[in-house]
C-alpha cells in the first residue's frame, strides 16, 4: 500500500475511533471535554499529539469494564493483563475484534515463515493472558496445525515436540532457552527435532540471545510484539529477514516519544512506544503509554513489506535506571554479556546506594568449567565484561560471577533488575 | 480514485458535513449508509461539485475539485445517478440514454455512443424492449435502470448512486443490486449511498456509516454488518434496551 493511501486510511480510522471513544467512553469524554477538544480538530495524523495519554493507571482506575466502548452484551471475550507489576487490568473483544485479531496475528505468523503445512506448538499461557489465544487464532486462520499446549511442564513440552513433530514453537525467548537446556539434560539433540521456526514475544530480548537460540535449537527465531491493553500479539512482528518488526500500521498508530518530555524523538531514535488503536470496537485506546522502549526503522525492508518497522523492544522505560545521572537500560548490559564469550544468558542487575553513591552490580551465571577450575580465566572474564560495560553504559559497573543455575529462572517474564535503593 | 479529507460542507450557514474523510479505490463498491438527514446526498452533491466544500478537500483522480465546474467534474468521469431517478419523463427511453452520452459524443463521436447504447441494452434488456416508450410511463424499477443506464452512457470512472432502492419493491431492489454487482465485475467503481444498510453492505466491499454529518464507523462491509451498533441502528436486529 502506498504511504499516501495508508495515511488516508489511518486518518479515516482515527477520526471515527476518536468520535466513538468520545461519545461512548465516559473516561475519554471527560478528558476531551476538559481539553475542549473538538473532533473536527483532528485534520491530520499529527493532530494526534494534541490528545491526552492513556496510562496503565487509567485502566486500573476503570477496572473492570469502565473503558469499554460497547455494552457488555456485545462483548464475546474478556482478557486480563498478567499483572506483573500491580493490579490486573481488563480488556474486552467484540466478535469483529476477535476476527481482526486473528487476521493480524496471521500476518505476523506468515511473515515469520510459518505456513499451513507447519505444526505449531503454542507454549504461551492460555487463559486470561492474551498470548496463547492470540497466536492460536492467527495460526488456525492460516491453517497451521495447532498444539495448544499452553505454558509450563517443560519435559512434557519436549516430549510433545518430539512426538508431534512440531515445526514452529511459540513462547517467550527465555523459555526457549530453558527448553534447550532441559533438552541437553535429557540427552535430546535439538537437531534431531523437526523444529524450524521460533516465534518469540512477551519480554525484551537481544540479538545475542537470538544467536544463542539459533545455535542451541537451530531455528529461525523471530520476534513479535503486542500487549493486552492494545489487543495482545499482532501489533507487529518480524519477517524472515529478522531485522525489526513490521507494524500493522493500518490498525495501530504508533508514536515513539521521549519518556521524559513526551515529545516525538527524531526518526530512528530510541524512545517510549505510544499506541493508538484504529479499528478496535470494544476496547479502543488512545495514546496508550506502553513504557516499552523501541525505535522506528525508517529504511525499507528487503522483504518488500511496506509497513514501517520498529526495533525489538529494548526494555521498559520504567526499567530505565538512572545511575549517577546516566540513563542505563538493562538491555545494554544484556548485549554486552552475550558478546563476551563464556557467559550464559542469565544475569541479574542489582542497584544499591552506598554512601549516597549509586552502585550497580551485575550478577552473571557462568559455565561450570570456568567457575571451578580456572580462577585466572575467571578474573579475565570479569575484567572483560567490566570494561565493555563501562564503555557501553557509561558508568562503572561491578561484575560478580555466580554459579550456574543459582539465579532465579522463570517460565514467564524474567526479573532482571533488583533496585535496592531507597530514594 | 476518490479521496476526501476533512470535508465540511453544507448550505449557507448550515454545516451538514463535519470533518468527513473517505476514499474509494478503483474497482470497489463502497457503501455510505446513514439515516435521513445524515448528509449522504449533501456528500454526493459536494463530490460532483453542486455544493462547494467549506473546508477540506475532495480529490478525484488525483485532482482537487474544490473549484472545478460541475460539467468538468462530470466530464472527467464522475457520474451521478440521482435520488428519485430524475429521468426526463416526456422523452423516450432511448432519448434519455442518448442524453447521457452527450459527453461521449462530443469527445469520441457518434459511433462510440451507439456502441455504448448497445452495451446498456445488454445490461438492461428491459430498456431495449421499452426503447420507444416515454420514460414517464416506466415502472419505478425500470426508471431506476434507465437512470443508471443514462449515467453509464458517459463511460464514467466512478458511478455514484443516491438511494437506488428508494420506493422499489424488495424483488426489484434485489435486481438493481445484482446489476450493481455486475457493474463491479465489469471493472466499474461504485459509491453507493443507501438507507437500506443490509442490502448495500451485502454487496459492498467497504462501508462508511454517516450520522449527523460525521463518519462514526468505517471498515470492511462484512465487519459493519456484524457490528452491534450498526445492527441496532440500521438493521433492526435488536431492540435498543
Amino acid at each position: 500500500m502506498a504511504r499516501e493511501d495508508l495515511e488516508q486510511l489511518q486518518l479515516e480510522r482515527l477520526q471515527s475511533t476518536l468520535y466513538r471513544v468520545g461519545t461512548h467512553v465516559p473516561f475519554y469524554k471527560k478528558k476531551f471535554d476538559q481539553l475542549k477538544f473538538n473532533y473536527d480538530d483532528i485534520r491530520s495524523l499529527d493532530d494526534l499529539r494534541r490528545l491526552p495519554f492513556t496510562e496503565k493507571q487509567d485502566l486500573r482506575d476503570n477496572y473492570p469494564y469502565g473503558l469499554f466502548a460497547v455494552p457488555l452484551r456485545d462483548i464475546v471475550r474478556v482478557h486480563s493483563s498478567s499483572g506483573t507489576s500491580g493490579q490486573a487490568t481488563v480488556v474486552g473483544y467484540t466478535r469483529n475484534d476477535i476476527k481482526t485479531w486473528s487476521n493480524l496475528v496471521a500476518r505476523v505468523i506468515t511473515a515469520a515463515g510459518v505456513t499451513k503445512n507447519d505444526v505449531i506448538q503454542i507454549a504461551f499461557g492460555y487463559g486470561l493472558f492474551t498470548g496463547g489465544f492470540g497466536l492460536h487464532y492467527g495460526a488456525e486462520l492460516i491453517g497451521t496445525s495447532v498444539i495448544p499446549i499452553s505454558a509450563g511442564n517443560t519435559k512434557r513440552q519436549i516430549q510433545i515436540m518430539q512426538d508431534f513433530k512440531t515445526t514452529a514453537l511459540v513462547c517467550t525467548p527465555s523459555y526457549s532457552l530453558i527448553l534447550a537446556d532441559t533438552m541437553m539434560e535429557m540427552g535430546i539433540n535439538p537437531n534431531g527435532l523437526s523444529l524450524r521456526f521460533g516465534l518469540f514475544g512477551g519480554e525484551p530480548w537481544s540479538e545475542a540471545m537470538r544467536q544463542e537460540i539459533h545455535q542451541k535449537l537451530g531455528i529461525l527465531a523471530t520476534d513479535n510484539y503486542g500487549l493486552s491493553e492494545v489487543m495482545g500479539p499482532g501489533v507487529s512482528g518480524e519477517c524472515q529477514h529478522c531485522n525489526g518488526l513490521h507494524i500493522n500500521e493500518d490498525h495501530f498508530l504508533l508514536e515513539v516519544l521521549d519518556p521524559v518530555t513526551l515529545e516525538p524523538v527524531p526518526e530512528g531514535e530510541i524512545g517510549e512506544l505510544v499506541i493508538t488503536t484504529l479499528t478496535k470496537e470494544a476496547f479502543p485506546i488512545v495514546r496508550y503509554r506502553t513504557r516499552d522502549l523501541t525505535r522506528f526503522i525508517p529504511e525499507p525492508c528487503p522483504c518488500g513489506r511496506t509497513m514501517k518497522r520498529m526495533q525489538r523492544v529494548m526494555g521498559r522505560s520504567d526499567d530505565m535506571l538512572i545511575i549517577k545521572g546516566v540513563n542505563v537500560f538493562p538491555v545494554q548490559i544484556e548485549k554486552v554479556l552475550f558478546e563476551v564469550e563464556g557467559t550464559e544468558p542469565h544475569y541479574q542487575i542489582v542497584v544499591e546506594r552506598e554512601n549516597h553513591a549509586d552502585k550497580i552490580t551485575v550478577l552473571v551465571e557462568v559455565m561450570e568449567s570456568i567457575f571451578f577450575d580456572q580462577m585466572k580465566k575467571q578474573r579475565e572474564v570479569v575484567e572483560r565484561i567490566k570494561s565493555r560495560l563501562a564503555s557501553e553504559v557509561g558508568v562503572g559497573v561491578e561484575v560478580k560471577l555466580v554459579e550456574e543455575k543459582t539465579l532465579e529462572r522463570s517460565e514467564g517474564k524474567a526479573k532482571r533488575v533488583i533496585d535496592k535503593r531507597k530514594l | 480514485m476518490l479521496k476526501i479529507r476533512n470535508l465540511d460542507a453544507g448550505y449557507g450557514k448550515l454545516r451538514v458535513l463535519k470533518n468527513i474523510s473517505l476514499h474509494v479505490k478503483p474497482g470497489e463498491i463502497v457503501a455510505m449508509i446513514g439515516a435521513n438527514g445524515a448528509g449522504k446526498t449533501t456528500l454526493l452533491h459536494t463530490i460532483v461539485g453542486l455544493i462547494r466544500p467549506m473546508r477540506g478537500e475532495v480529490r478525484f483522480l488525483g485532482q482537487a475539485t474544490g473549484s472545478t465546474a460541475v460539467e468538468r467534474i462530470v466530464a472527467s468521469g464522475c457520474a451521478l445517478v440521482p435520488e428519485g431517478r430524475q429521468v426526463f419523463a416526456p422523452m423516450s427511453v432511448e432519448e434519455n440514454l442518448l442524453l447521457g452520452g452527450f459527453i461521449l459524443q462530443k469527445e469520441q463521436g457518434r459511433a462510440e455512443v451507439l456502441k455504448e447504447l448497445e452495451r446498456q441494452y445488454e445490461l438492461f434488456p428491459i430498456l431495449r424492449e421499452r426503447r420507444q416508450q416515454l420514460a414517464g410511463t416506466l415502472s419505478g424499477g425500470e426508471q431506476q435502470m434507465l437512470a443508471m443506464g443514462r449515467a453509464l452512457m458517459s463511460r464514467p470512472k466512478l458511478v455514484m448512486m443516491d438511494e437506488p432502492s428508494t420506493g422499489l419493491a424488495p424483488l426489484i431492489v434485489r435486481d438493481i443490486f445484482e446489476i450493481i454487482c455486475r457493474l463491479r465485475a465489469q471493472g466499474n467503481t461504485v459509491l453507493l449511498i443507501e438507507q437500506n444498510a443490509k442490502a448495500a453492505l451485502g454487496i459492498a466491499d467497504r462501508g462508511y456509516v454517516l450520522e449527523v454529518g460525521k463518519v462514526i464507523l468505517q471498515g470492511p462491509a462484512a465487519d459493519l454488518l456484524a457490528n452491534a451498533d450498526v445492527q441496532r441502528a440500521y438493521l433492526g436486529r435488536e431492540k435498543i434496551a
